[in-house]
């Protein structure tokens, strides 16, 4: 199979790394993807602690950069749910982290990225979207339905309204899955694309070489992009996140 | 015709939804700009309005590429 070096869906298969055995039902079999998985895990905690370790009150240049991920979320949560969202904030910053931290492991090449497999991100939407609905309803009791029917329409527009807000409701972690997945595969396609066009065309001989130059000028420009979705994804992630949580808090607006 | 076929027009039809997602993501960032421009000093408390405009509309065009994976491989 020469295709296989070269067939850009082949990153994506998720292959045992490590088998174990079979325990309660359950297969402990370590795939590629729970390998990443636990680096990514791994990785930002111990990443976090180690920036952060002493925990001085003038920060060094280290912890700086934790403090700096740390600002930024914080004030996006408060710029969307305000002071209310303080206590929403631990989840927003493990998700934002582990979504980054698994997309930037992604883009070294050899590594699995994670958030390319549909199960994982519509895992991380499901929790998102389990989030909203127990916030919406302890807070809110069954006022949380008011957020289907907004106030002031024409009592005859609510046969419309209605169905359309539930739809688009439910249809939000799908959504959410669905873009991160479709992103980060979506690039690592195209940049493996690109670096088999550069293999086929340098088999060519001089001029294929010549001519592979602009292949691999726009693999290397398409990964400075995929470093910018990268982040954009993430940012994206939680920013709906916040957006959701901060609707069932205020059902009514 | 044969299956095959008709598989890969499908998957070529498919790609069409990215003219679309190019259309929206040009009008959210020349319409950002052009309001930036007349107010700097607004630009910057618009930014995350911009970025999920950006996210909601390229959206449609990655369920397009969803779509013609769909066809192909599904």
């Amino acid at each position: 199979m020469t295709m296989l070096a070269t067939d850009p869906m082949h990153q994506f298969v998720v292959q045992p790394v490590l088998e174990l055995p079979t325990l309660f039902g359950i297969d402990l079999t370590i795939t590629n993807a729970a390998l990443f998985m636990i680096a990514t895990t791994v990785i930002t905690s111990f990443g976090l602690i180690l920036l952060t370790g002493r925990g001085a009150m003038v920060p060094t240049r280290s912890q700086s950069i934790a403090e700096l991920l740390y600002g930024f979320v914080a004030d996006m949560v408060r710029s969307i749910m305000g002071e209310e969202g303080r206590k929403f904030f631990p989840y927003i910053f493990t998700l934002f982290t582990f979504i980054l931290v698994a997309n930037l492991i992604g883009m070294f090449p050899g590594t699995y990225t994670i958030t390319s497999q549909l199960v994982v991100t519509f895992a991380l939407a499901l929790i998102s979207f389990t989030l909203v609905l127990i916030t919406g309803f302890a807070k809110n009791g069954f006022g949380f339905l008011k957020l289907f029917a907004p106030a002031g329409l024409p009592p005859l527009m609510y046969i419309l309204i209605i169905p359309i807000e539930v739809i688009s409701f439910l249809s939000r972690p799908f959504s959410l899955a669905i873009r991160l997945f479709a992103n980060m595969m979506a690039g690592h396609t195209l940049l493996k694309l690109f670096g088999g066009f550069v293999l086929s065309l340098s088999s060519l001989g001089a001029v294929g070489i010549a001519a592979a130059v602009l292949p691999l000028a726009v693999a290397t420009a398409v990964t400075a992009l995929e470093l910018m979705i990268a982040f954009l994804q993430a940012y994206v992630f939680a920013v709906l996140t916040c957006i959701y949580l901060n609707d069932a808090l205020h059902p009514t607006h | 015709m044969e299956i095959e076929a008709a598989k890969q027009i499908g998957a070529g039809i498919a790609a069409i939804a990215l003219g679309g997602a190019g259309v929206g993501i040009g009008t959210i960032f020349g319409n950002y700009l052009a309001g930036a421009l007349r107010n700097p000093s607004a630009a910057a408390g618009q930014f995350t309005n911009l970025l999920i405009g950006f996210a909601l509309t390229e959206f449609t065009g990655l369920l397009g590429f969803v779509v013609a994976m769909i066809i192909l491989f599904g």
